[in-house]
């Protein structure tokens, strides 16, 4: 369905952009329906750069994202359009999505005048309910409300109810729940996982590699925008290859098992300089 | 005993009312312990933390005591209290990142913190040189500006101000929140070594992040709604948690290793209750599974095996 095919990206830096900056090299991978791909990578490595490149938000500065066989950088005014019926995202700031001095529907209702204009008041609440109950919101505990009266975790769901009033078949899901507490963050990545039963595509972007690992089918782990490693999670979690992806394991604080004190240090692995 | 709160209230006024964000709190910590202090946001964690070393205009300090080695710290007086921070108690900040002040050189303003103490900076060059070693910091770090520290060296470089003087009591808030999951392991191994070296003799370690805390802490307070649920040593509270909340949330814990489709892990449903006007007795009745009449009474936190409290009449 998506496929990336050896992208990169660079930023121009310093005075008159005189240096490079490469943020994402070289990255390839697909997206097929249901399936859900991990994207998991400290900060600076790439993951939400590439997350953004798929969504458009961005240019690629070399190699293809192509969707059902198309290069999405061709895409405007009509196709672009489809293309985002098809492809959307969530972000990790759920409070910043909002405009605090309107109700939260608002995000729903935006979406009706463009996209739904043939749908009467009935037919469009119903559609909302339907969506809403895929995120399994209660419509009576959400709608009316103001943001500021939403818990996280409803707000992100109701972001997501967004996007699947479109019926996308790909998710950009960019650190949507790393905002939230543990109690609710489960409830999300559970809900991504019926999602997925149902055959949508999602590329789960995150920092935490137990979230990634719960849900994923593929794994992809970055260092400063290039792929260390990826393959089946099972494989890549299971029995890891690359050095780097075997420190960022150790340094995963888990319950039951307490970290290796004497173990290498992970601070140059990670390639931090002092 | 490094540090003793006895019956901790502390609110905050707002337009609407007070916010009962510290309900009665109780618990001591041991010399050379470091005890996590665990909940999830708006359980009156960081409040907790922050009364301790200082009240901001909004809190009120309602009713209760602390204990410092020995001696009461007279929380609700900030003047008297300065004479504790820093020295007594310290903090590393949630946010250390931009704790530091972005227009003066790092060394700079150390020394000016220092004096402010009474204390030279020529006297401590040594032992400043040697923890900054320890937390894999160059000394020549003081002569630059924050903006060109990264994060984890920021974080890092504010863990040795905070500790500069060997506090009796320090408050870890949030402090490996920011950061990426290798900085973040170094970050709270330091703070161990910090223990070990006897740079602070206590440690209160306040996180959302209950893996994180099993893997430093010698014992975990868990907090829900402005009141401890539980506390008990690491091992006890993540083996045999007694309290539903506890027991509830270590079930929503996704680990490496477990997988959707394999098990299902379950979050908990319903949201904590409004601080501004709190339902009587457990607030943690509503969420419940076990919850029956008698929970309309508020549990009282007792010890139900040696170190282990709990607040809930069914884990008696």
């Amino acid at each position: 369905m998506l496929r990336l095919d050896r992208i990169s990206k660079t930023y121009r830096i310093g005075t008159f952009g005189s240096r490079e900056l490469t943020a994402v090299r070289d990255v390839s991978f697909q997206v097929h329906p249901g399936e859900v791909i991990s994207l998991i990578g400290e900060s600076g490595s790439g993951k939400s750069t590439i997350g953004r490149m798929i969504l458009r938000l961005t240019g690629v500065s070399a190699g293809t994202i192509s969707f059902d066989g198309t290069d999405i950088a061709g895409f405007k005014g009509r196709g672009l359009r489809t293309y985002y019926g098809n492809v959307q995202g969530v972000f990790q700031d759920p409070f910043s999505c909002y405009n605090p001095i309107f109700r939260a529907e608002r995000v729903l209702e935006m979406l009706r005048g463009p996209w739904f204009p043939g749908l009467d008041d009935r037919q469009w609440r119903d559609k909302v309910a339907a969506s809403l109950e895929a995120v399994r919101l209660d419509p009576a505990q959400v709608l009316g409300k103001y943001p500021h009266q939403l818990s996280g975790g409803q707000l992100q769901r109701l972001l997501v109810a967004r996007a699947l009033l479109l019926d996308i078949r790909l998710l950009v899901a960019d650190e949507i729940i790393s905002m939230l507490d543990a109690s609710t963050r489960i409830d999300v990545l559970n809900l991504l996982g019926d999602l997925k039963a149902r055959g949508l595509g999602i590329l789960f972007i995150t920092h935490d590699l137990s979230l990634g690992n719960y849900l994923s089918d593929q794994t992809v782990i970055l260092r400063r925008g290039e792929v260390v490693e990826q393959g089946p999670t099972e494989r890549v979690f299971g029995r890891p290859e690359h050095p780097y992806t075997r420190a960022l394991l150790a340094s995963v604080p888990q319950l039951h098992r307490k970290w290796d004190r004497t173990g290498p240090g992970v601070r140059g692995a990670a390639g931090e300089s002092a | 005993m490094t540090l003793r709160v006895d019956n901790l209230k502390v609110w905050y006024r707002t337009p609407r009312g007070e916010v009962q964000a510290l309900d009665g709190v109780s618990f001591g910590v041991a010399d050379g312990e470091i005890v996590g202090l665990a909940g999830e946001s708006g359980c009156g964690k960081s409040t907790l933390g922050r009364s301790l070393i200082r009240l901001d205009a909004a809190m009120r300090h309602v009713d209760g005591t602390v204990e410092l080695d020995g001696k009461e710290l007279p929380i609700a007086d900030d003047e008297r209290m300065s004479g504790f921070r820093f020295k007594e108690v310290s903090i590393i900040p949630q946010y250390a990142m931009s704790a530091l002040n972005p227009t003066r050189r790092i060394g700079g303003m150390l020394a000016e913190l220092l004096e402010s103490r009474g204390v030279g900076m020529a006297g401590v060059r040594d032992e400043l040189r040697r923890r900054l070693e320890l937390v894999g910091l160059d000394a020549e770090v003081l002569d630059r500006y924050p903006i060109e520290l990264s994060g984890g060296m920021k974080q890092r470089m504010v863990m040795v101000i905070s500790t500069m003087l060997n506090p009796s009591l320090l408050i870890a808030d949030e402090v490996t929140s920011a950061l990426d999951v290798s900085t973040q392991k170094a970050v709270a191994e330091t703070l161990v070594e910090f223990r070990d070296r006897h740079y602070v003799k206590s440690t209160l370690f306040i996180t959302h992040d209950l893996s994180l805390v099993y893997q430093i802490a010698d014992s975990i307070v868990v907090m829900y709604a402005g009141r401890l649920a539980e506390k008990a040593p690491t091992d006890t509270l993540v083996a045999a948690p007694r309290h539903p909340y506890t027991r509830m949330l270590l079930a929503a814990l996704p680990e490496v290793g477990v997988r959707y489709g394999a098990r299902r892990l379950q979050g908990i449903p319903g949201s904590p209750p409004s601080l501004l006007t709190p339902p009587t007795g457990c607030r943690f009745r509503d969420r419940c599974p076990l919850a029956f009449d008698k929970c309309a009474t508020q549990p009282p936190f007792v010890e139900v095996a040696p170190d282990h409290l709990v607040a809930c009449w069914k884990a008696g």
